[in-house]
């Protein structure tokens, strides 16, 4: 916990410290150097672990830049260069989670979830559809429905 | 009855959720802790020379390559530098395990100035079988540290057993170290 | 003495809590209206006794008194008054005890405009909310005292952390917290019908006002800390997913599913159960958000004073609160019976695809914000949830969304003709595509989801206006007789008008800022001119400011364009000594259409260069001008007649019921 704390204290507050990505790093080529940008952002810092390595200070996450930067230079593509990052880091080095068996929960839940509501609608509609539930109104019921029903039809 | 399944639903959803809450509260638990994925791995490829300016016949001047790192015993891969404070906390534990332990203990003297390293060195005394200078963090990114100070536990076959972030404390030697060490044997 | 008085009124509040939860409570049970009276003179009172807490502290904070730790822990005497005053709830203890207040605040609310509630339904609700009360004053006291004394007080203290020390900043906690705290009198009203059994139009008439109150507050709490981030971080970003800020967005996300499932029960007496059960998660998740933001479980960039203990402690309230009130969902929901019928194609259908699609955004953040802690428990390994995620998922869903609000305010109650409301928005459909093309043209190509979503929200946007238009019958009748009809349409029509309209208008600047954003990082000196986006900037100077707790390093820039000068822009570094701590103060110069930000920091060594960082960020200041729309949406909306609270010619013929049907 300690740890937490003191990686806050150093990612968001170090007197002087660099911010983000330099000038220095940067490369020639504009359009290698948006590539290395897209990656970058990416691509999370495992010190300041909030941020991506594009806008963290440490050094670990410049470190990072670069070497981003030398591989796509030499002609490496994004994917070798995460291959590369996730065998050193793990997924965790990802903000884009790799699709594997771990993860299917994650990337199929929402769906999986709109799923089931979108069934439970549809059974709710169709039974109401079929009417069931206007025979259990009470007269009592239906008076009150009746009038709510004006109500909303006055302006 | 399918119907009152659906009532009872969010409830046991909640519940499993607390249980991860609860879970997740354990005070051992580092949320920010992140697992090496070099566990039961072989040292990664890497050659690093020797701190610039070192004294031949010094273990300052061996460099340091994953060559030197099988067929040796156990040997625990230390990541320091002179301007990490925790660093300097951790040197006399480092010492005191190299002494009455029989293991290696080699150092990656991580984006120093030489001279900061060498000072630093003769300082606190060296304890290092041998020490590699890893000016740019490059070998640092193979090895996937995230901070300074770091220990990899190496066994004879080459193969990373153990990796400790941070400095290793003294009240963790009994209870931690020397279980770990005592395994890898 | 002062300090004392204040805990004092804290241990006073957490009695009159015990009391308003026992004995209203139990009189409901028997049916004696004396006991169920005694529930508002303690609101109020618990409310009196948790304000003089509150003065107690800023009072405390104010005169500097170092004696007590949480003052000297968070505050310094050389700090501006403002941040004095607002560096009472720039920490944990001092957060928690606006916490409660704004509980109590709420609380106090019902009592004393809840005159025409129904007895017990008021005497319960009354009930409810004084338990989460007694659960979070309890915690106060117990492991979070703000009034705690300190043994040797020091000299001075050790300030506020400098980021705290802003205007977005010191008014976003009590915004996010009358939306968090707002979400329990939704909850309190929604336990308190399955209590009584029954859940009728007038419930949900007295349910969507504190709803719209809370969710108002929240999209102004919300849209604040991201204004924040936006400025203040450095980096022009304003939404990064951090678990922080999904915890607050997800109770918004299922606040404004309540919010329209509500209106369904008030006006159809059906989706009862849902509206419920959607209350209870509602505000399930704002503890939830406390629990987490509290205990440290997920690391994040808005790092509290975490600690594990105090976590236990939420996570225990939460257990109570959320399992309880579940399970006397899954024991008494089914009790309620449904109401109208209604055909798929219709206003009810419009609002149930509404709801699904915002219930399943809300799972989709939980799920992208817990999974790290359940892989994390399942298997050891670590993933890490970003933008990307949210990209692939929550975006597709708000698409669907978008479109659907366009054409939901046309559908009839009951039974609507879809091709006909469709053809009536054969200009919005037009407009939209027209403008997604342009946009595709102009940015050549570009993000496929971009020119995508924004062809949806002027879609949306122009629906609502085309709504406008008919209900005034715009064109088609004499303008006069448009404007008195304009006149004459309820402020909650307007209200959805401008809130739909403000999502519009916020969906366009996430999209021009995130898809068409510019930037430039360069070393400059001064003298050097950089371009960007049609502008030129040139470095004057770099000035050394004093500030009345910091020092400032101070670019200079000025702004030209085609050779005219359009002003300054001057970004400062701040140091605060005290703290320790430097802070980025971005310059921001906007004309309506874009932001050009720029930053400014210190050279890496002495002598050399600096290091500048511009951007244009493409209508990124529409995100909050569509925010604050949306806000007053809800604003004008709650004015309205019919639905402000204890409206009295609803509520008289509600209390003429028989007290029985409320048992």
């Amino acid at each position: 916990m300690r740890r937490v704390l003191l990686f806050a204290l150093f990612c968001l507050v170090l007197p002087g410290a660099a911010l983000a990505v330099q000038p220095d790093e940067k490369l020639d080529d504009p359009a290698l150097e948006s590539r290395a940008r897209e990656l970058s952002s990416e691509i999370r810092c495992v010190v300041c672990q909030h941020e991506s390595i594009e806008t963290s200070n440490a050094g670990i996450a410049r470190d990072i830049r670069i070497l981003i930067r030398e591989r796509l230079a030499e002609g490496q593509d994004e994917d070798q260069i995460r291959e590369y990052l996730v065998s050193r880091y793990g997924d965790y080095i990802l903000f884009q989670p790799p699709m594997k068996p771990a993860t299917w929960l994650l990337w199929f839940g929402p769906g999986f979830v709109f799923l089931i509501g979108l069934t439970a609608v549809i059974a709710y509609l169709m039974k109401r559809r079929s009417g069931q539930t206007a025979e259990q109104l009470s007269d009592d019921e239906q008076r009150r429905l009746k009038q709510l029903v004006e109500e909303d039809t006055r302006p | 009855m399918l119907r009152r399944l659906l009532f009872i639903l969010p409830l046991l959803i909640f519940a499993a959720a607390a249980a991860f809450f609860m879970w997740g509260l354990d005070p051992e638990r580092d949320p920010g802790e992140i697992p090496s994925v070099l566990i039961d791995k072989p040292v990664p490829e890497f050659s690093l020379p020797p701190i610039r300016g070192s004294e031949p016949g010094e273990s300052t001047s061996t460099g340091l390559s994953n060559a030197d790192l099988s067929g040796e015993g156990i040997t625990l891969v230390n990541v320091f530098a002179s301007w990490c404070m925790p660093c300097r906390a951790e040197h006399s534990i480092l010492t005191d395990l190299r002494r009455e332990e029989d293991i290696r203990l080699v150092g990656i003297n991580y984006k120093d100035e030489p001279d900061d390293a060498l000072a630093w060195l003769d300082e606190l005394g060296n304890p290092y079988d041998a020490i590699g200078a890893d000016m740019e963090g490059d070998a640092g990114l193979e090895w996937g540290i995230s901070g300074v100070p770091e220990t990899f536990f190496v066994d004879n076959e080459g193969i990373i057993r153990y990796r400790h972030v941070g400095p290793i404390h003294e009240t963790e030697i009994d209870d931690l170290i020397l279980p770990i060490l005592e395994e890898l044997r | 003495m002062i300090p004392e008085l204040g805990h004092f009124a804290l241990v006073l509040a957490l009695v009159l809590a015990a009391v308003q939860g026992s004995i209203p409570f139990v009189g409901a049970l028997r049916g004696d209206s004396r006991w169920m009276d005694v529930a508002r003179p303690a609101a109020v009172g618990q409310l009196g006794a948790i304000a003089l807490a509150f003065a107690a502290l800023t009072h405390a904070y104010v005169v500097s008194d170092f004696t007590l730790a949480n003052v000297v822990e968070n505050s310094h005497s050389a700090k501006p008054m403002l941040y004095k005053v607002t560096g009472v709830w720039g920490n944990h203890e001092g957060s928690m005890l606006l916490w409660v207040l704004m509980l109590a605040l709420c609380g106090a609310g019902v009592a004393v405009f809840g005159r025409n509630l129904p007895a017990t339904l008021k005497a319960r609700v009354l009930s409810v909310q004084a338990w989460i009360a007694l659960g979070f004053l309890s915690f106060s006291l117990l492991t979070s005292n703000p009034f705690e004394r300190v043994a040797n007080p020091p000299l001075d203290g050790n300030d506020l952390n400098p980021l705290l020390q802003d205007p977005g900043l010191a008014f976003h906690p009590p915004l996010l917290y009358l939306g968090y705290v707002g979400f329990s009198v939704a909850f309190s009203f929604a336990v308190a019908a399955l209590l009584e059994g029954r859940v009728d139009a007038a419930w949900a008439r007295w349910v969507r006002p504190w709803t719209l109150a809370a969710w108002c507050s929240l999209t102004g709490g919300i849209a604040l800390g991201s204004w924040w981030a936006y400025y203040e971080l450095g980096w022009g970003g304003w939404w990064f997913w951090d678990p922080v800020e999904n915890v607050s967005f997800m109770p918004w996300l299922l606040g404004t599913a309540l919010l329209h499932s509500a209106i369904v029960v008030e006006k159809r007496d059906t989706l009862k159960a849902w509206t419920i059960l959607l209350a209870i998660l509602t505000f399930s998740l704002s503890l939830m958000g406390t629990f987490i933001v509290r205990s440290g479980l997920l690391t994040s960039v808005h790092a509290f004073a975490v600690d594990p203990e105090r976590g236990s402690y939420i996570l225990g309230l939460m257990g109570i609160a959320t399992g309880g009130s579940l399970a006397l969902f899954a024991w008494r929901a089914p009790v309620l019976k449904a109401g109208g019928l209604f055909a798929p194609v219709s206003r009810e259908g419009g609002l149930l695809l509404n709801n699904l699609l915002l219930a399943t955004a809300t799972a989709t953040v939980l799920i992208g914000t817990l999974y790290p802690l359940f892989l994390e428990a399942l298997t050891g390994g670590r993933v890490s949830i970003g933008p990307p995620f949210y990209n692939y998922t929550f975006v597709p869903l708000m698409l669907p969304l978008v479109g659907a609000m366009g054409i939901g305010p046309f559908l009839a109650w009951k039974r609507a003709d879809l091709a006909g409301v469709l053809g009536r928005l054969r200009m919005a459909a037009l407009l939209a595509v027209v403008v997604a093309l342009a946009t595709w043209y102009l940015q050549n190509g570009g993000p496929v989801l971009a020119v995508l979503a924004m062809g949806f929200a002027v879609w949306l946007l122009a629906a609502t206006l085309i709504e406008w238009a008919e209900r005034v019958r715009l064109f088609r009748i004499p303008l006069a007789d448009s404007w008195r009809r304009a006149r004459g349409l309820p402020r909650s029509a307007y209200g959805m008008s401008l809130a739909h309209a403000g999502l519009a208008v916020c969906i366009i600047g996430m999209i021009g800022s995130s898809a068409w954003k510019e930037e430039l990082v360069e070393a400059v000196q001064p003298g050097d001119s950089l371009q960007i986006a049609g502008f030129t900037l040139t470095l004057q100077d770099v000035e050394t400011r004093p500030g009345p707790n910091y020092r400032s390093t101070t670019g200079v820039f000025e702004v030209t364009r085609d050779g005219r000068t359009l002003g300054m822009l001057e970004p400062e570094r701040r140091y605060y000594p005290v703290a320790g701590r430097s802070t980025t103060e971005a310059a921001i110069r906007t004309n309506g259409l874009g932001d050009l930000y720029a930053t400014i920091n210190e050279p890496p060594e002495e002598g050399q260069d600096w290091t500048a960082r511009i951007y244009y960020e493409p209508l990124v200041p529409w995100i909050w001008v569509g925010s604050a729309m949306m806000m007053f949406g809800g604003i004008l909306s709650l004015a309205d007649r019919r639905l402000r609270v204890g409206a009295p010619r609803r509520a008289a013929r509600q209390g003429a019921q028989p007290p029985a049907a409320a048992e």
